[in-house]
């Protein structure tokens, strides 16, 4: 935009572009160098790793501790399994009721459409806490141990309300006139006229709900004990931060390291987890924009 | 208006309203019994930060004990660390998190090749979408004692082994670069629109003027971005409380030996609760960071409504 066809090159655009390009690149390659290390780490032998450390060029590569994850994979799939389930429900939940939240908000004829977006917009700026609201949790709502200590807390946001209520807004009203006078109720005025118009609106705010299930590691931690209903985060993140098969080689008790690849398996797990985010982001990656930007529109 | 007059003249109650309006009021139901159930009924639990909480007898039969759950966390001297901690690092990720935001914005937008443009946006965003938990999976697979990929060049390099998880000093500098890693792509993404809406009859008059590129940078790229750098500081400073947990937790995790430079309130409050279960402490701490918090959100925004009144959040 800044670029006219017919510009002169001269000592000071040049400078400026060739800087941009060199920082650009710069950083981008700083963005991609922890998933490069990540991914060549996980494809290292393990005896390589122990005896001179993570390398960017392994001198031998290893699949083996890949092989490792599948062979024994039943901790992992369940992992897989959590996530997958909390991020298929809490997203496909949080949607269907975030949407008609936004329909109902942007009903002029709703009376109450603003005493009920304030009281929505106020949890944004007031929290109980963290304390208070673990007690609630365990104590009061009994959900220690449960799958939905994982899906509940972040089913709904208020941010993702109001961009729904947005996005219903572009719909012209003159669709709910005729809908009406056909006889539709409100509910399928919704679902019918509604839902099929707010399709790409559903895309933006269930990529983002889906993301944050998909990276979901914290209610996790605070709320599930059973290792089997670990979701995948949090089942990478005790895994890095364990180190009692260290310590045990240590120690001198003997442990063929050669059969036990733990610090490949680490990197190979993480690869694992993070390769869907990785797959999917190309095609993901402009809903995620659009929602960015219409994001810091106020809501 | 419209809306006014209808109201005016239905000047119903709500027990018609309810009934005339029951399917949306069903519809709306989900989303406010979840607001009120984990936001609203939480609030008055913020109360067991006055108490000396104990699981059995309940948050409001626990005995209570006024002010003395914050007269020891100021006494201990834990308060004032924690938020001088929250908000040190905060104003450094705000400050130098916009301006390396605003210098890639205006970058790109130097930029001509379409595709290295499409591409690098994309490279950048990306750590955007990253669990905190691979963040600290990363740090993890560069910086620990055995095998971390810092340690095997040091090796190679012929120099000794550096033991960064038990120096404190070296985690400022390492979360502050995982916070600029992750966050500049999105920050950059929303002043590139800025640029993008300046109007470029204004970049072709400049042109014809004879104005340089630098100086169209200077003189009217940058000063046209400082309204949304303004405004996106100020909003910053209303959460400078908030720490962010996931980032912070992930890289120091339980590792007490680095808490003097690296403890923040989350962090301090989420330990409280599973460390050593003073839930009463944690909670104090957490109530302090509410309604600090609140108050400045209220302050910057009335800021906000006078400089810029159609940004104000209310």
């Amino acid at each position: 935009m800044t670029n006219t066809k017919k510009e002169k090159w001269d000592v000071g655009t040049f400078a400026i572009k060739g800087v941009s390009y060199l920082c650009i690149t710069a950083f981008a390659l700083a963005c991609l160098f922890p998933f490069v290390l990540m991914i060549s780490s996980s494809f290292m032998n393990e005896q390589e790793i122990i005896r001179e450390g993570y390398k960017l060029i392994p001198s031998e590569f290893s699949a083996k501790a890949y092989e490792m994850l599948i062979n024994n994979s039943s901790a992992l799939a369940k992992a897989y399994g959590v996530t997958i389930f909390i991020t298929v429900i809490g997203t496909a939940l949080g949607l269907f009721m975030m949407s008609m939240a936004g329909f109902v908000l942007n009903r002029k004829d709703f009376k109450y459409r603003n005493f009920f977006s304030f009281m929505i917009y106020f949890t944004t700026l007031f929290a109980g806490g963290l304390i208070p609201s673990y007690i609630l949790m365990v104590k009061y709502l009994h959900l220690k141990d449960s799958l939905f200590a994982m899906i509940l807390p972040g089913v709904v946001g208020a941010w993702s309300i109001f961009l729904m209520r947005n996005f219903m807004k572009a719909i012209p009203d003159s669709l709910y006139e005729s809908a009406t006078i056909d006889g539709a109720d409100d509910f399928r005025i919704y679902w019918q006229v509604f839902i099929p118009l707010a399709i790409p609106s559903l895309a933006t705010v269930g990529l983002f709900s889906a993301l944050g299930f998909w990276n979901e590691w914290y209610n996790g931690m605070l709320y599930i004990q059973t290792p089997d209903k670990f979701p995948l985060q949090y089942f990478l993140q005790r895994m890095i931060n364990q180190t009692n098969i260290q310590a045990l080689i240590n120690q001198g008790v003997v442990i063929d390291t050669a059969e036990l690849p733990t610090q490949s398996i680490k990197m190979a797990t993480a690869v694992l987890a993070t390769g869907p985010i990785i797959l999917l982001y190309p095609f993901a990656q402009r809903y995620f924009v659009s929602g960015l930007t219409i994001g810091a529109v106020k809501g | 208006m419209y809306v006014k007059t209808r109201l005016k003249q239905r000047g119903g109650n709500i027990a018609r309203e309810l009934v005339k309006n029951k399917i949306l009021f069903l519809m709306l139901s989900p989303v406010i019994l979840y607001f009120i159930v984990f936001h609203y009924l939480v609030m008055p639990g913020a109360y067991v930060a006055f108490v000396d909480f104990n699981i059995s007898k309940g948050i409001f039969g626990s005995e209570f004990l006024g002010l003395e759950n914050f007269e020891f966390l100021v006494k201990t001297g834990d308060l004032w660390n924690i938020t001088k901690n929250t908000l040190l690092y905060n104003f450094v990720f705000l400050a130098l998190g916009n301006v390396i935001q605003i210098v890639f914005a205006i970058m790109l937008a130097e930029i001509s090749g379409k595709w290295f443009k499409k591409i690098s946006q994309s490279v950048l965003l990306l750590p955007h979408f990253i669990s905190m938990v691979i963040v600290g999976v990363f740090a993890y697979n560069m910086f620990n004692f055995n095998s971390g990929f810092i340690n095997t060049m040091l090796v190679n390099m012929g120099m000794e082994r550096y033991e960064f998880y038990s120096d404190p000093g070296i985690w400022k500098y390492i979360i502050v670069a995982f916070k600029i890693w992750s966050a500049t792509g999105y920050g950059m993404i929303v002043y590139l629109a800025a640029i993008t809406g300046i109007n470029s009859d204004l970049y072709e008059a400049a042109y014809i003027d004879g104005a340089s590129r630098w100086q169209r940078i200077r003189y009217m790229t940058l000063p046209m971005l400082k309204p949304t750098f303004i405004l996106l500081l100020l909003f910053g400073l209303g959460g400078i409380l908030k720490g962010s947990f996931d980032l912070f937790y992930n890289l120091i995790g339980t590792n007490s030996v680095l808490y003097p430079q690296t403890d923040i309130i989350d962090t301090y409050v989420f330990r409280s609760l599973v460390g050593q279960f003073n839930f009463s402490m944690g909670a104090a701490v957490g109530f302090y960071q509410s309604v600090f918090g609140l108050l400045l959100v209220l302050t910057v925004n009335l800021i906000v409504r006078k400089i810029e009144p159609d940004s104000a959040l209310f």
